[in-house]
């Protein structure tokens, strides 16, 4: 049959924009959950995640154990990406472009630019253009979110605070990157040179947001997601899927509220299933009030 | 009314993309909904995501039914998965509600380092190829004699149709490019 097929053009192009952000537009209504060893990321995996972020140790611990974290050691993200069927994600620290290429040449999936490791530079991000992997990027607000889509990004997470198990700061930065956008909305096209300008981005990419009224990158949030209610709280709040970090893996039973929330992410618009979804979870790992987080232990202030 | 299967993925693009060629279109996340619609796109995603959501809430065997019944359906990538009678190497309890008698080889063209955009002739489509966009895509290893090959990228098969059900590889809701969501429209009205 295939004698009386037209002729198909061969001229392939990899790592293009569109493949970048359509990558994760594929991920979008699901949950991507941190894991340190293969036994984790097949739990994740099963329980229906879409993509795993494999890591050395989870915030939580990053928190606990201070020093500098650095990115994953390459033998650790391997056994993660033979385990798994699905994306594998892996973080490099900001600014640090060595990490993001040797992240690359393991060929995984996305790299997380993450200010849960500590910044390698503390003016400049990594130029993501120059990379066939795509990038996410954390943001508290629509300008920081828009600098790091100028820089490349091909998705955008609003950051939270990580390893606190509390959701407070995910509300915050997710609302903060929304009320920007409608703010957006509401400029006439005088204003959008002003608003590029207070924003501190680039004036076609505020033009372009101010049209669409959302993002031109998939916009996930993360940060202190720890129980099912969490992550459908983030989903009606605007968030078009979420990253659990610590708060699987730190609580009593990580199978059972992995597959929990990912229930929750689905149907959160239906609090009967959230309320199903949320029964005998087990232990819910022990947070912390951001309240009391010193400004120079919160990671969300990293990154510019 | 064409339903768009809403467990997880690019479902908003195909939602715009159908509302584009002027089909009316709505999610389908359960049952009952299944029960309205008079075609189903099931979108891209991840295919073991779908798949788990799909047994858990109870829409494999409606899903199953409804197809058998001949409900024109239309799967890319993830959604090509789904409507494979058979995949060449699934998770462990990973299920399809296939549809299309073929084998299909998840992730085929590699990892995202490897996703890429080509020019892709497809049978049935006119005014010249659409622009394929190939995410972590499966191929089609090999079909049954029911089903017609539609296209074929670097010596593999990448769309194919078998009665009311129509599969791609590649992300046409991506593009811009809703000839194929006009082609699985036609299919529709057809049936109706």
């Amino acid at each position: 049959m295939s004698s009386t097929l037209p002729t198909t053009p061969q001229t392939p192009e990899t790592g293009t924009a569109r493949v970048k952000r359509g990558m994760a537009e594929q991920l979008k209504g699901g949950v991507i959950m941190d894991v340190v060893t293969p036994e984790q990321a097949r739990i994740a995996e099963d329980a229906g995640a879409v993509a795993v972020m494999a890591l050395e140790r989870v915030p939580a611990d990053i928190r606990k154990d201070g020093g500098v974290a650095r990115m994953s050691d390459p033998d650790m993200i391997e056994s993660i990406i033979g385990a798994v069927s699905i994306p594998v994600m892996a973080k490099s620290r900001i600014g640090h472009f060595v990490e993001a290429q040797v992240l690359q040449s393991l060929g995984v999936d996305y790299i997380d630019e993450s200010e849960v490791l500590t910044p390698a530079d503390e003016v400049n991000h990594s130029d993501k253009w120059a990379f066939t992997t795509p990038f996410v990027c954390g943001a508290t607000n629509l300008g920081e979110a828009l600098r790091r889509i100028a820089e490349g990004a091909a998705m955008i997470r609003s950051k939270g605070e990580a390893g606190t198990g509390n959701v407070v700061e995910a509300v915050r930065h997710l609302r903060q990157i929304k009320g920007g956008i409608a703010k957006l909305r509401g400029c006439d096209n005088n204003e959008l040179y002003a608003a590029a300008k207070e924003l501190r981005a680039p004036y076609e990419l505020v033009k372009e947001v101010a049209e669409l009224g959302k993002l031109p990158v998939v916009l996930f949030s993360a940060g202190g997601v720890a129980t099912p209610a969490d992550a459908a709280l983030m989903r009606q709040l605007g968030a078009e899927g979420v990253f659990v970090g610590s708060g699987i893996f730190k609580s009593g039973d990580p199978a059972k509220r992995a597959a929990a929330i990912v229930k929750a992410t689905t149907f959160h618009d239906d609090p009967k299933i959230i309320a199903d979804a949320s029964r005998d979870l087990g232990e819910a790992m022990v947070g912390i009030n951001c309240d009391t987080l010193p400004e120079n232990e919160r990671y969300a202030n990293r990154g510019w | 009314m064409i339903g768009v299967l809403a467990l997880q993925g690019d479902v908003r693009e195909h939602l715009a993309a159908l509302a584009a060629t002027g089909a009316e279109a709505r999610t389908v996340r359960r049952p009952e909904e299944l029960d309205s619609v008079a075609g189903l796109v099931i979108p891209g995603g991840e295919s073991t995501t779908m798949s788990k959501l799909a047994a858990l809430f109870g829409l494999l065997e409606p899903l199953r039914a409804r197809v058998r019944d001949g409900l024109p359906v239309y799967g890319t990538c993830a959604g090509m998965i789904m409507l494979a009678d058979k995949i060449l190497d699934p998770r462990s309890g990973q299920e399809t509600i296939g549809g299309i008698d073929m084998i299909v080889r998840r992730n085929a063209f590699g990892r995202q380092n490897e996703s890429f955009e080509a020019a892709v002739a497809v049978a049935g489509v006119d005014g010249g190829p659409v622009d394929g966009v190939f995410i972590r895509a499966p191929w089609v290893e090999s079909v049954g004699a029911e089903v017609e090959v539609l296209a074929e990228h670097g010596g593999h098969v990448v769309a194919v149709r078998q009665g009311n059900a129509l599969a791609t590889s590649f992300h046409p809701e991506l593009t811009g490019d809703h000839r194929l969501h006009r082609l699985f429209g036609e299919m529709v009205r057809d049936s109706g």
